[in-house]
């Protein structure tokens, strides 16, 4: 059975419970029956939405009702005010940068914009930043280290923008600078993955001393599609694609190369965007708590070896040939 | 005389046709560029260079360590690290048996080998990609292999060379693959506040996750005449904006005109040029 026919059929199983609880007369007997059918049917539910596969997730980290970066900075913070430009060559818009207060302190915030209907998403460019969109997330976060502002950042975009212009002005060049930089920046550093984590064009803004993901964001080294295109030649195979690459926020956790998985409201963060927001405001109180106590020179070499560790997917079992 | 009937036997068997090719099959090869067709092993004395109209070929990653270091002699460093296929990933094919398979060919654990040696008289650290091996992908293996190499440096004070020629990240390693550009800037960083050179030579193709990470952090990126070097492919660009690129898109000299390269090099002037730079840098 299809997914979908299955989540419409829990819906259906919730109405008859609802109609059920309009219709017959009350008392104490049909009362407990019905409230045992009610759980029964949030059970499924909620099984549904613990099982989906990678497939499933990687539409809902694409929902355009998702939480985005403007949405955390109203939702997890105080007088969010906006640094534009790169101070180079313009201002991107699929990047936004700003100053807030989260809980009292001041702090950067820093991520990927994407738009909700046509007009935004154009202007947006689909969250997909060019150089200057990182230019200027590293300018801001060069800012924020030279006065000892933490650094909040939410990723979600479906990659660097693949265009002439963005490769006329360095792309790569600007992917590669952000990564060396970042990671020698003296300030916490927090990053949460809220929607799609799109391989260089997310790690960008991605390097930190902690790295969260929502339950259902997915971080892949390519979309499930170009994958699928690549690999078996037919991008209608992204859904099996997207199982082999292993890019739901489980998948990462297990891999080692996130540290926690941030649980969504049930039915997905686009239900409910201030319910996401607390959940993860208590993830990110915490774990800004642990790291303003660290010196500076610790803090860096943690991050460090966080990444130093990452990804050990090898084993000295080659039998060299004599070379040179 | 037989009208209907052949009455004699053919004079000599025709060649069987597995046998039936030309001798010299195999020793000749056409320039991609010019169309020129060379005697192979005129290719490889020229350096794989086309000699009508300079046009560069790739090399191996041996090959270039050859050409690079003094009387082509070095020890190499962590050759025995292989992938342990961390996703046990199966696309078409299992990709266990893509790395066997690339491993016969290449003679290699995977796309890159780290050597040490001498350059015109400099002790170095260079690392050479091997585009045989799975497109010159980096996976854990390429990420390992770079970071130590580049920690190396920093631990010895070596100078670091990193010959790229690499299709970018490795799918079939996933986001373990993506995290190596993150491990592999970290140790470049280090490397570059201890003020230790590190060059950057882009060599045909360089993409993906290598041109955005250590490919472009070099105290000199040069390139190699002609050289196709960028973030996205070019045919992923022509999905995107649904447009034909303009001619030398993304080649070195583009690059060079945009301000992203130090310098296109010829291959038989690229040891020396390294070398000059070394004695700038370190003299």
């Amino acid at each position: 059975m299809d997914a979908n026919d299955r989540k419409r059929e829990i819906e259906q199983l919730e109405r008859d419970v609802e109609t059920l609880r309009r219709l017959v007369h009350k008392d104490a007997q049909t009362e407990a029956e019905l409230e045992r059918l009610r759980r029964e049917v949030a059970e499924l539910r909620r099984e549904f939405f613990e099982h989906l596969d990678a497939w499933q997730r990687t539409q809902l980290a694409r929902h355009p009702q998702r939480p985005y970066t403007l949405d955390f900075a109203r939702l997890l913070f105080d007088h969010f005010s906006e640094l534009h430009g790169d101070r180079a060559f313009g201002d991107d818009p699929s990047i936004v940068t700003g100053m807030a207060r989260f809980a009292g302190r001041p702090v950067l915030v820093v991520g990927h914009q994407k738009g909700r209907d046509t007009k935004q998403k154009l202007a947006r460019n689909f969250g997909m930043p060019k150089p200057e969109g990182y230019r200027k997330a590293l300018r801001t976060m060069q800012l924020a280290a030279k006065f000892g502002r933490p650094i909040f950042c939410f990723v979600d975009t479906p990659g660097a923008y693949p265009g002439v212009d963005a490769e006329e002005r360095g792309q790569a060049e600007a992917i590669a600078r952000n990564l060396r930089e970042i990671m020698l920046l003296p300030v916490p550093i927090l990053v949460t993955i809220t929607g799609e984590g799109g391989s260089g064009g997310a790690l960008a803004i991605a390097v930190g001393d902690r790295i969260n993901m929502l339950e259902n964001a997915i971080y892949s080294v390519i979309s499930p599609e170009g994958c699928a295109s690549i690999l078996w030649r037919d991008a209608a195979k992204a859904p099996q694609a997207a199982a082999a690459l292993k890019i739901t926020a489980n998948d990462m956790q297990q891999l080692g190369l996130v540290d926690e998985v941030v649980p969504e409201p049930e039915g997905g963060a686009h239900t409910n965007h201030e319910e996401t927001a607390r959940i993860l405001q208590e993830v990110l109180s915490r774990q800004l708590a642990e790291l303003v106590r660290l010196p500076p020179a610790e803090l860096l070499e943690q991050r460090y070896r966080k990444f130093r560790r990452m990804g050990q997917a090898f084993r000295e079992s080659y039998a060299v040939q004599a070379r040179g | 005389m037989a009208w209907f009937r052949r009455e004699k036997k053919p004079v000599e068997q025709p060649t069987p046709p597995e046998e039936r090719r030309v001798r010299t099959e195999g020793m000749w090869t056409k320039c991609e560029a010019c169309g020129q067709i060379i005697w192979k092993k005129d290719l490889e004395t020229n350096w794989n260079v086309c000699p009508r109209c300079q046009h560069h070929f790739r090399l191996s990653a041996v090959r270039r360590l050859e050409l690079l270091l003094d009387d082509g002699q070095w020890v190499e460093h962590d050759g025995a690290l292989e992938s342990t296929d961390p996703l046990e990933f199966v696309d078409t094919r299992p990709y266990r048996e893509r790395l066997r398979e690339a491993q016969q060919k290449t003679g290699m654990a995977d796309a890159i080998l780290t050597a040490e040696g001498r350059l015109q008289g400099h002790p170095v650290l260079c690392c050479s990609m091997e585009f045989g091996f799975i497109g010159g992908s980096m996976g854990a293996v390429v990420g390992e292999k770079v970071t130590r190499a580049a920690e190396l440096a920093l631990a010895r004070r070596l100078p670091l060379v990193i010959v790229s020629c690499s299709g970018g990240a490795r799918m079939m390693e996933g986001a373990i693959s993506l995290m190596q550009m993150a491990k592999i800037c970290a140790a470049l960083g280090r490397l570059d506040r201890a003020r230790i050179p590190y060059i950057s030579v882009l060599a045909d193709p360089t993409t993906g996750g290598v041109t955005a990470s250590y490919a472009m952090l070099g105290d000199l990126n040069i390139a190699e005449p002609g050289a196709l070097i960028g973030f996205a492919g070019p045919r992923v660009i022509e999905q995107t904006i649904r447009q034909k690129l303009p001619e030398g898109f993304q080649r070195a000299e583009f690059l060079l005109a945009h301000g992203f390269l130090d310098a296109v090099v010829h291959r038989k002037e690229l040891k020396s040029y390294i070398a000059s730079a070394l004695d700038f840098f370190l003299a």
